[in-house]
């Protein structure tokens, strides 16, 4: 199976995530970002299928310059090649602009077998591009899967919803959505690492994918963000150490926020 | 007055406390209709006329439910069609907001997920989302056709107002090309007889530290009738089922009370409990980030404390 996995380059969680006093978008420039950890499973389960099956993996992103560098370990893991849109007007761009993108790059590549997606985002975490991406590809749609099987163009797969286990099954082409639970992604090794500088990775502005820049960007956004507020930190609490009084205290606590 | 659709979230008929929610947040903005998708409505109906639905537009064709989201999107497209509603307000559970992903696209109108409240504006309503881990909040609105919002449990007060709850049975037509993911198997989750962990005023969770024993936090839920939640830790480490798992990766959750019991409290797990009321951990390490957050702490042996605990509530309640 050919397949195209789309990744994000997202700023670290464990840093200091903000946004843009600016213009009120997330700031991608001062942080440091990195390959988003969810899409790490996305890019194993790609490569766990074509190494299977025999096929091509095609790792697409859109973002900034840095953006390249979710590619790259994405080639290191063992992707075939890249694909990377990038254009100054895609600043700002929401889940609609992106989802717009994603599926014009997807068809430059040549709709494949599978996309193959995260199940959201680590930063803006809204979990809609993987939805919208196979609406706007006129895909059927398998997501949040927690294991996947893919037998000749049939994939079969299973999902944890709130109230059920449910199997899905569909016939390829289609976008495929997983977890967390579904692999565990592997390292790039020394070898991938290498092999990575001489995969090819082409980059294509809005022009080479046909799109006009008033479809994308912050002012085609269709939603707005009018205002953001810091959390304010959480007064310090009390810690008490256990010395066989620790229940009690607890409990006590409990009582007096009406808890019990 | 301007007409809301507010999509049900039901098992059978069972309306889950989320669309009461949902009616309550819609009667803000307008006049709430209920979207009622598959089998149940007449055990539905008197509940949806308590929380204030004038209308229940009902939608029921089997491939509605026997496909993934793709057929519900559609159909809610056409009742959008139909209807014009001024807002389309949607359960942000994983399916809800695939469909409102899809219905996005159909209907070229902008969607907000995860929204913590939702509030009348000049220009639309005004969706306040909790972002970053909790780390910021965010005032947005939809700026180019229907608003479609998915609302996350517990963003509203349950407030009865009383709805006529008319029927209305709506014809859709689904396509061949959203007839394409189908559902071949469903197993309804065992019931734990605890409260729904997205739902529920207290939860108590369990990570690394229980040590793959979870009998001493299941026991002080009960005894406070909370839901019992687990870290991803204890998930991955099979000790607790992944559909418990709260963090990044998992459920959401927003108590009055949250309750963390032997988890360290790394960044993916607090994106899942942050925004919790009181937060409370019991952890034998005093240096673990979780005390950072909490209103009380208790630094010691989990299962001594939350067992001895446990005996006291059941003897204050006695």
């Amino acid at each position: 199976m050919n397949i195209v996995v789309c990744v994000k380059h997202v700023p670290d969680a464990t840093g200091d995530r903000t946004f843009s006093d600016a213009d009120m978008t997330v700031d991608r420039a001062g942080v440091d970002g990195l390959l988003s950890e969810l899409d790490e499973y996305a890019v194993e389960e790609a490569l766990t299928i074509a190494q299977a099956s025999g096929g091509e993996v095609t790792v697409l992103t859109v973002g900034p310059e840095q953006a390249a560098n979710a590619v790259r370990k994405s080639l290191q893991m063992g992707a075939d090649k890249g694909a990377h849109v990038l254009d100054d007007a895609i600043h700002g761009s929401d889940a609609a602009a992106t989802s717009l993108l994603l599926a014009k790059a997807v068809q430059k590549i040549g709709v494949p077998d599978l996309v193959v997606c995260g199940m959201a985002s680590t930063d803006g975490a809204m979990g809609l591009v993987p939805a919208m991406l196979a609406e706007r590809l006129g895909l059927p749609q398998v997501t949040y899967v927690v294991d996947v099987e893919v037998d000749g163009k049939t994939v079969r797969a299973r999902r944890d919803s709130d109230l059920a286990a449910e199997t899905v099954e569909a016939t390829a082409p289609l976008v495929l959505s997983v977890t967390d639970m579904c692999n565990e992604p592997r390292y790039p090794s020394f070898k991938g690492i290498m092999a990575a500088k001489k995969k090819p990775v082409e980059t294509w502005s809005l022009a080479d994918l046909d799109v006009s820049p008033d479809e994308v960007g912050l002012a085609a956004a269709w939603t707005k963000v009018d205002s953001f507020t810091a959390r304010p930190p959480r007064t310090a609490g009390t810690i008490v150490t256990d010395e066989d009084d620790g229940a009690v205290k607890l409990v006590e606590f409990l009582a007096g926020q009406k808890f019990v | 007055m301007a007409e809301i659709l507010v999509l049900v979230d039901h098992a059978d008929g069972a309306v889950r406390k989320t669309t009461t929610e949902l009616l309550t947040i819609a009667r803000r903005l307008g006049e709430p209709s209920a979207v009622f998708v598959g089998s149940g409505v007449e055990a539905a109906k008197d509940a949806l006329a308590r929380y204030g639905a004038e209308k229940i537009y009902l939608l029921d064709a089997p491939e509605l439910t026997d496909f993934l989201v793709a057929p519900q999107a559609e159909a809610l497209a056409q009742l959008v069609e139909q209807k014009s509603p001024a807002v389309v307000l949607i359960p942000s559970n994983p399916e809800g907001k695939e469909i409102a992903g899809r219905l996005s696209v159909k209907i070229s109108s902008g969607v907000l997920t995860d929204v913590v409240d939702v509030q009348p504006g000049e220009d639309g309503p005004v969706t306040t989302q909790s972002v970053f881990a909790g780390g910021y909040t965010v005032q947005a609105r939809v700026s180019r056709g229907t608003p479609i919002i998915t609302v996350k449990p517990n963003s509203a007060a349950p407030e009865p107002a009383d709805g006529a709850a008319e029927v209305e049975v709506v014809p859709v037509s689904i396509s061949d090309a959203a007839k394409t993911a189908r559902v071949v198997d469903r197993q309804p989750r065992q019931q734990s007889g605890r409260p729904e962990l997205t739902e529920a005023a207290i939860v108590v969770s369990g990570g690394r530290g229980t040590g793959g024993d979870f009998a001493s936090v299941e026991a002080f839920a009960d005894s406070l009738g909370a839901a019992v939640g687990a870290s991803r830790a204890a998930v991955d480490s099979g000790w607790y089922p992944h559909t418990y798992q709260i963090g990044q990766t998992g459920k959401t959750v927003s108590p009055q009370l949250y309750i963390a019991a032997g988890i360290s409290g790394a960044i993916q797990h607090r994106a899942g409990m942050q925004t919790s009321k009181t937060i409370v951990a019991v952890n034998k390490d005093a240096e673990a980030p979780i005390f950072e957050l909490v209103d009380f702490g208790v630094v010691g042996d989990l299962h001594a404390i939350l067992n001895a605990a446990t005996d006291e509530v059941v003897k204050r309640k006695a």
